[in-house]
């Protein structure tokens, strides 16, 4: 029970081969694997974000910390201590639900009350109004749950869960009932009560986005394992598989073969007749077949005709034949069809006067090397791309 | 221009409305009206006649149950000081049935409603299980419990042999026959209610009362029962009312000890033929179960559940 006793600064927590596989325990039929073998650390203090597309496994995860779900093999410790075979009333973690799940016969200084009391603090009403001013909310005390709009709700939630100094605080996906721009709101909001109280949050959400904007520390999720970890710039920078480069924001992958190496650059041939040059580190592999990528920002469109200032040095593909232009304002998305090497996606900046190519225009693409990344060659290039636009149109949707 | 404006004809709107929205500013009468009428001719009607019989006095000389109108209170007075003891009989009897089949009810709703909520067919079954008491009358019912608790009945031989019971003792004719009778009759009236705001209770607030450091107990006692309550309270009202009045358990179960009210009141009507006593019995009946009813309502304080 002194693990209940909970932590000021927040514990690191650690996974260690967590595995969790859904029925056919008796049937002897295939089990549907949620989590498969998951290893991993998240430091005390860090803002953590668990990324992946619905059913790869990260809320399963989350209620497996929490102790709402019980792991079919492996082990989960916070703060070094083994709380694998613990229940979740006597675990220091507190959750922020997806739905809330607010007590709905309790007004709102109960709700956020509720844990203090059930671990017998004295001081439980004083330190839950403290908690609502932290969510600035302190005038809302007394009210019901229902008679508060989604983000009030919301924000009730966290101080429920954050009032009792969690060595861990677990979000499931708290921001996902509301609207656009509550939604952005609340992450500055999330992000700022997380520096002040200095916990250690794991945070849920398919939302890419989000979870950039706001984690120190990413781990995207595919299929119950993890694709990849670390600093949200790193993974949108090097994304180290074509799910991560399409789930994190868009990428441009083209196949081809690592022909040759020239300095610290490896000398790749693209399918459909173009070259590339990778960096050897920013490679996974270094010889035979690699799947060359690059972000849609990072990529120059250039007539065919016009003159080629992207030096000698780049890396280039095309011509192609432009299939679309779409303007936003700060930079137009054009979609370029490359014979061989696929349909490729450039944001250009709208620098300056009147758009730079149109539809139909014939046009050379150009990248600096050291933009390239390169992935296994074996690796679908379209992986990852359906999931990210279903969150894309979910996130839309609201 | 002051002038110019009160000289300017009324606007038409406001005026009078069409004769189409006329008529259908009476739509909602005439949906009442039916109802209305089968209360007015059911209910009300009756009631104003029990009312006047419960004041009414025997005709001197006449024919027996013979009566004449009048206001005579005496017979309220005396009606309460002859049968006070059956009245204290029944309340306790049916306070006695509703607590019962809370302890019954209960657990019986929360296996259904939340224990068996990942297996929708075996939560169907058990709720027809529930219901399925209702396909044989209510009096039928009531005899078959005479067998189970006759003197030469299984029960009764098992529990002499067990030694639970006195060698002597018989089940029939006892309170606890009536009481058992009563409990029997009625749990399905608890336990529908209590199912009905167990399955709308949000698993999800149980795994958040887990979260938050309550274990099973205490997430029971501060979140599921809470929630649960507005079924408490409708189940133990629709228990206690008629478990108060009933006399079919005590007539088929009871003996002479444990008659209650309703028994008084059914002798009075149809045997002695004593009209006012016995409307006048009713409406104390009426008022004593209305009373504790208020009572208990405003005491469960459950008005914002409802």
């Amino acid at each position: 029970m002194a693990l209940a006793s909970g932590a000021s600064s927040g514990a690191d927590l650690h996974l260690e081969r967590l595995t969790k596989r859904f029925g056919g325990a008796r049937g002897g039929t295939a089990a549907a694997l949620a989590v498969d073998d998951l290893t991993l650390t998240v430091p005390a203090g860090s803002f953590f974000a668990l990324l992946g597309p619905s059913g790869c496994g990260k809320t399963t995860t989350l209620r497996m910390v929490a102790g709402l779900e019980e792991p079919t093999s492996g082990r989960v410790l916070i703060g070094g201590q083994d709380v694998t075979a613990t229940r979740a009333h006597q675990r220091p973690v507190n959750t922020v639900f997806q739905s809330y799940a607010l007590f709905p016969h309790m007004d709102v200084l109960a709700n956020v009350a509720f844990g203090l009391r059930r671990r017998g603090r004295g001081d439980a009403e004083a330190a839950a109004r403290e908690a609502l001013e932290l969510v600035e909310l302190a005038h809302l005390a007394d009210r019901r749950p229902a008679q508060l709009s989604g983000g009030q709700q919301q924000r009730v939630a966290l101080a429920r869960a954050v009032v009792n100094r969690p060595a861990v605080l677990l979000l499931d996906e708290p921001l996902g009932a509301l609207d656009l721009k509550l939604r952005r709101q609340m992450q500055v909001e999330l992000k700022r009560i997380q520096t002040d109280v200095g916990l250690t949050f794991i945070h849920v959400t398919h939302d890419q986005e989000e979870a950039m904007t706001m984690a120190d520390r990413v781990a995207v999720m595919n299929a119950g394992r993890v694709e990849q970890l670390g600093a949200p710039q790193e993974l949108y920078d090097l994304p180290r598989s074509a799910f991560v480069a399409n789930f994190l924001g868009q990428s441009n992958l083209v196949p081809g073969t690592v022909t040759g190496a020239r300095g610290d650059l490896l000398e790749v041939a693209l399918t459909g007749g173009g070259h590339a040059l990778v960096p050897r580190e920013r490679s996974v592999t270094a010889t035979g077949p690699v799947v060359v990528g690059v972000r849609p920002e990072k990529v120059h469109i250039a007539p065919d005709a016009g003159r080629d200032d992207a030096g000698p040095a780049a890396n280039r593909v095309g011509p192609g034949t432009v299939v679309d232009a779409s303007f936003a304002g700060v930079s137009t998305q054009y979609l370029v069809d490359v014979p061989g090497a696929g349909r490729l996606s450039v944001f250009s900046q709208n620098l300056g006067h009147g758009p730079v190519a149109r539809r139909g225009d014939r046009v050379r693409l150009s990248w600096a090397p050291e933009h390239s990344f390169g992935l296994r060659g074996d690796e679908d290039p379209a992986a990852g791309t359906l999931e990210r636009e279903s969150v894309a149109d979910a996130v839309a949707a609201g | 221009m002051a002038a110019l404006a009160g000289l300017a004809p009324a606007p038409p709107a406001a005026a009078t409305p069409p004769a189409a929205r006329r008529g259908a500013r009476w739509t909602p009468y005439l949906l009442l009206a039916p109802g209305l009428l089968w209360l007015l001719l059911f209910f009300v009607l009756p009631l104003v006649l029990l009312v006047t019989t419960s004041l009414s006095e025997p005709v001197p000389g006449g024919e027996v149950g013979a009566t004449q109108p009048a206001f005579r209170v005496a017979n309220y007075t005396e009606a309460l000081a002859d049968y006070w003891p059956w009245f204290v009989r029944s309340v306790g009897y049916g306070l006695l049935a509703t607590v019962l089949a809370l302890l019954i009810g209960y657990p019986l709703a929360y296996a259904i409603a939340v224990r068996a909520r990942a297996r929708p067919l075996v939560q169907q079954l058990l709720l027809v299980a529930v219901v399925a008491p209702f396909f044989t009358s209510f009096v039928l019912r009531t005899i078959a419990w005479r067998q189970v608790l006759a003197d030469e009945s299984l029960v009764v031989s098992a529990l002499k042999a067990l030694a639970v019971l006195p060698d002597d003792a018989r089940l029939t004719a006892t309170p606890l026959a009536v009481v058992a009778g009563l409990t029997y009759n009625f749990i399905p009236f608890m336990a529908l209610p209590i199912y009905a705001s167990l399955e709308r209770l949000d698993p999800r607030l149980l795994e958040a009362g887990r979260d938050l450091y309550a274990g099973p107990v205490t997430t029971f006692a501060t979140v599921t029962l809470p929630l649960s309550l507005p079924g408490v309270v409708a189940g133990t009202l629709l228990t206690f009312i008629p478990a108060t009045g009933d006399y079919v358990n005590a007539a088929l179960l009871g003996g002479p000890g444990s008659a209650m009210v309703g028994n008084v009141i059914d002798s009075r009507f149809f045997r002695v033929v004593d009209y006012p006593t016995a409307a006048a019995l009713s409406f104390l009946l009426m008022a004593l179960i209305l009373g504790l009813v208020a009572l208990y309502v405003r005491r469960a304080g459950t008005e914002d559940l409802l």
